[in-house]
């Protein structure tokens, strides 16, 4: 893999609120987010020479090729649109889809929408993800999707001997940080006895190491270098994409160690010429679905030691605060988790937190350069975007 | 219809531009929650919709030996010899040398936990008091590949990682080519 | 590109895709897990009966552990997007897939039916084809063509099936008297039938795709667009979606005057009707005057622009999402001069397009160059 030759930045984001259950449609939902985006790099949708959404599963929304349905919410009516699916990756994921239309050459500008209505299936979203299991020899064990997180989780803590109280350390610090955001499903603090005490429901999960079901989107606007310039004093530059998706077999796999992850982290690492992650990144905001998922990709991106990152976030390295700040927007976990639309999230956050425009969220002291990872499918696939300002 | 909708547009550009705010910051994120009985009260009106999507799907050379075996009483893998990898569930091709596979290899019916749960949910998340025990197992002589199942006749404080198992399997008279032929996989004491 | 049929109870989709896969590969001469540094796979769940089903796609493709994305869309779509990553310089070579496993849907009406408004379409309980009938009329009426227009269509792609060995099992050249009203005035014979089958297409930047072939064939010219998603506000007499696509792909590709740069288009006839709509949208015939060109023997195997000379969906099998890869193959074997018995002679350039079928009013155009 090459570097590639044209830069591309971000000029322009915006979000809805994330909530379990969103009076506004689909499309709405992705008006919002995308109107915002626009307006807060002032353009127009004529301004857009193309769009890129990514939403995940359409049994969420009962709707056969959803793309399709949600294109005009999404500003593409009459332009080049196109969506693109790696499951719970797919929200940094359409960053990146975006970036390859600018880098390309063949526009100068992307609208890249993430949207998610999970509340629209019943009787609970998550009886959608039991299609996602192997129609042949899965489906008929009845699994929940839960199962191949407690089975990932298991066997991460097993091996490396980590106590239940670190990884719901990292519900605690998510939820804490959410409380700053504007968009957060249900801010509310909780306590490690909270999360300790919380049902369980397959067992090493726990009601509250998991991230919220909800209904949201987010959008980000994306420039070529000329235009960019043009557009903002302070474009933020997608310096380093990388993607990487595991054998369909997981169960052949051993589930402590997400090696796809690493694998797009080193991708967009060496295009963005970081040799050093700990040292020369300042900040990630790595996809924590559930808690112990934030540690497990901290370690992917290779930002510690395998097994080390429960420790640096016993000691306080990942607050807002520490040396290397993790989730500083709250992450899914605290803001909710509307799949598409979360990972979208963490790309606004890292444009918003570049710019000094993270509000009550900012991270004291100066930030230059930080990753944004999402992973999904049956814990296969990484997808990380490096940004600089 | 398709063209007025593109001359209305054009009408409405120098708006736009006057509207168009000077924002650097996020705005007040927009959205309107409900809560849960909203849409039972009629509060907000919905269309519901059952969709019929039935699937037949062919289960191929691979998990059709497969599950042909499970009837049987038997767990199949297929062998790449380039790699001497034994893979199960079987498949026709070895995905790391990307060619096809060279063996069937019928493979024991023991293994060792590789890793597992215990689920006090449903499917679609109804709380269960007995739960379920899924796991990984890794079939013995497969180089650490498996495949997931449930684990029964143990309790979930006895479960431990790399705990032998072996297949419980259904009655012969009554399997059916399914991965259910294999009841569970029980610790071999 | 595996053989087209009716039904492959023989093999799972997995099975289907790794054998065109290892034909692909072969065709390029190269090793996909040395050689391939991204690669694009093109589905829709409801297609597949599986929720999230890029998780199954690597491994057939040769793409375990390596750069793998799907693209919720039309092949045709992917190979737009395997050409925009080679463009940004950071890829050398990028392997496109698209399959179709047809006949593993018990029915397809419902998953149709899915795909449509929930809220003001829906509940009107038509089937999807409604659609179609709507537009066929729409066409038909602006136009001037005819049914029978639409007929010679059907036969003539059904005749050229005849000379393509890749065409799902031929269903007779005439249509049958009597055929069956589906929804006015679109019948049964102006649908093109399902088909499985699987395809895999490699691209490669100028350097690598010229040390792997002395005859590369160049993509000249990508472009796709959608129009509104909504019946009530989109244009149903013409493929605006079509006319944008290839007004983009006919700009970088440097063309002016289609019908005296291209030799030979393979183009979406998901329905009869929509052959000569996006004829038109390509502009390979005036407005309204595709039925004309039709009826001077333009577009047949010998005439002087062919249109579908595989047989088209018509007449090769209708394979879903992987229609417009199969589109794109049949240009590139086109220009390669290696079409066979439906080989259209001298091809230099062709164009190739594709739908992604009702209800949408989304497409995709690709220029092909030698």
């Amino acid at each position: 893999m090459m570097i590639p030759k044209k830069r591309v930045a971000v000029v322009g984001a915006g979000m809805t609120k994330f909530m379990r259950r969103a009076q506004e449609t689909g499309k709405e939902l992705a008006f919002e987010a995308a109107r915002q985006a626009l307006d807060s790099a002032e353009m127009r949708i004529q301004d857009i020479e193309s769009v890129a959404l990514g939403s995940a599963p359409d049994a969420f929304d009962g709707v056969h090729m959803k793309g399709e349905y949600l294109l005009d919410g999404a500003g593409a009516w009459q332009k080049p649109y196109s969506r693109s699916f790696v499951g719970g990756g797919s929200g940094v994921f359409s960053a990146i889809h975006g970036w390859w239309h600018v880098a390309s050459g063949l526009f100068d500008t992307c609208l890249v929408v993430g949207e998610e209505k999970m509340s629209s299936c019943l009787p609970h979203p998550q009886t959608a993800f039991l299609t996602i299991f192997d129609n042949m020899i899965e489906r008929p064990l009845g699994p929940n999707l839960i199962w191949i997180f407690a089975l990932e989780m298991q066997r991460y803590m097993q091996r490396h001997k980590i106590p239940k109280e670190q990884i719901a350390q990292v519900a605690v610090k998510n939820k804490r940080n959410a409380l700053d955001h504007p968009s957060a499903q249900i801010p509310q603090a909780f306590t490690l006895q909270d999360i300790m005490n919380s049902e369980v429901l397959a067992w090493p999960v726990q009601r509250l190491d998991i991230s919220p079901v909800s209904d949201g989107a987010c959008a980000v606007v994306l420039a070529s270098e000329d235009v960019a310039r043009k557009i903002t004093d302070s474009p933020v530059w997608i310096d380093g994409v990388g993607w990487n998706l595991d054998t369909t077999y997981w169960t052949n796999r051993d589930l402590y160690f997400p090696r796809y992850v690493a694998n797009a982290a080193r991708m967009a690492y060496r295009m963005a010429g970081i040799t050093n992650p700990p040292k020369q990144i300042d900040f990630a905001e790595p996809y924590d679905p559930f808690d112990y998922k934030e540690l497990h990709h901290m370690e992917g991106l290779l930002l510690c030691r395998k097994g080390e990152a429960p420790k640096l976030t016993a000691e306080g390295v990942t607050e807002r605060d520490g040396k290397l700040p993790i989730c500083p927007s709250g992450g899914l976990l605290g803001v909710g988790n509307p799949i598409a639309a979360a990972g979208l999230m963490k790309v606004c956050e890292l444009f918003w937190q570049l710019r000094g425009e993270a509000g009550k969220r900012q991270i004291p002291g100066d930030v230059r350069t930080a990753v944004a990872q999402a992973w999904g499918d049956l814990m296969q696939i990484g997808t990380v975007v490096v940004m600089r300002s | 219809m398709g063209r007025s909708h593109a001359d209305r547009n054009r009408g409405r550009d120098a708006l736009i531009g006057v509207i168009m705010l000077n924002k650097t910051m996020p705005n007040e994120p927009q959205g309107t929650g409900l809560k849960e009985g909203d849409l039972e009260s009629g509060k907000v009106l919905a269309v519901s919709y059952q969709p019929k999507a039935q699937y037949a799907w062919a289960t191929g050379i691979a998990i059709g030996r497969f599950l042909a075996g499970l009837k049987a009483g038997e767990i199949t893998g297929t062998r790449c010899d380039q790699c001497g990898r034994i893979a199960v569930p079987p498949r026709i091709f070895c995905e790391w040398c990307f060619r096809r596979s060279d063996t069937w290899v019928k493979l024991p019916d023991t293994g060792k936990v590789n890793t597992f749960s215990v689920s006090y949910i449903t499917t679609d998340t109804t709380r269960v008091k007995t739960p379920k025990i899924p796991a990984v197992i890794e079939i013995d002589s497969a180089n650490n590949a498996g495949f997931l199942h449930l684990l029964g006749e143990v309790k979930p404080d006895e479960v431990k990682l790399g705990m032998r198992v072996k297949a419980v399997w259904v009655d012969p008279t009554e399997r059916k080519g399914s991965i259910t032929d294999i009841k569970y996989f029980k610790p071999i004491r | 590109m595996t053989q087209l049929s009716r039904t492959t109870p023989e093999v799972s989709y997995k099975e289907l895709i790794f054998e065109a896969a290892v034909k692909a590969y072969a065709d390029a001469g190269i090793d996909p897990r040395r050689d391939v540094e991204s690669f694009v796979c093109s589905s829709e769940d409801f297609y597949e009966g599986t929720s999230i089903f890029d998780e199954y796609v690597p491994d057939q493709v040769g793409g375990a552990l390596k750069p793998v994305c799907t693209i919720s869309a039309d092949g045709m779509y992917s190979v737009a997007t395997a050409y925009m990553q080679i463009l940004t310089g950071a890829f050398d070579v990028v392997a496109v897939e698209a399959h179709s496993k047809a006949s593993d849907i018990v029915n397809i009406s419902p998953i149709y039916d899915l795909a449509l408004d929930p809220v003001y379409i829906r509940p009107l309980g038509l089937n999807a084809n409604f659609i179609a009938g709507l537009e066929m009329n729409a066409y038909l009426h602006s136009t001037g063509a005819t049914h029978g227009h639409c007929t010679s269509v059907v036969e003539k792609n059904r005749r050229n099936a005849l000379s393509n060995p890749v065409a799902m099992s031929a269903s007779g050249v005439t249509p049958r008297n009597g055929s069956k009203m589906l929804s006015y005035p679109l019948s049964d014979q102006d649908v093109a039938p399902l088909a499985d089958g699987a395809a895999v297409v490699v691209l490669a930047a100028e350097d690598a795709a010229r040390n792997l072939r002395k005859d590369p064939i160049w993509v000249m010219g990508t472009g796709w667009a959608s129009d509104s998603p909504s019946l009530e506000t989109r244009d149903l007499e013409k493929a605006t979606y079509a006319e944008l696509a290839s007004k983009q792909a006919y700009r970088q590709a440097g063309i002016r005057n289609p019908t005296h740069e291209i030799q030979v288009a393979e183009i979406d006839d998901t329905y009869s009707f929509k052959e000569l709509q996006h004829a038109e949208a390509l502009g390979l015939a005036g407005q309204s005057r595709a039925h004309r060109m039709l009826e001077q023997g333009v577009y047949e195997l010998g005439g002087a622009l062919p249109v579908n000379p595989s047989g088209g969906s018509i007449g090769m099998g209708h394979t879903l999402e992987m229609s417009g890869l199969v589109r794109v193959i049949e240009v590139v074997e086109q220009l390669r001069g290696t079409a066979g018995k439906h080989q259209v002679d001298g091809a230099q350039v062709g164009v190739a397009q594709t739908w992604r079928g009702v209800p949408t009013g989304s497409g995709a155009v690709v220029v092909l160059g030698r």
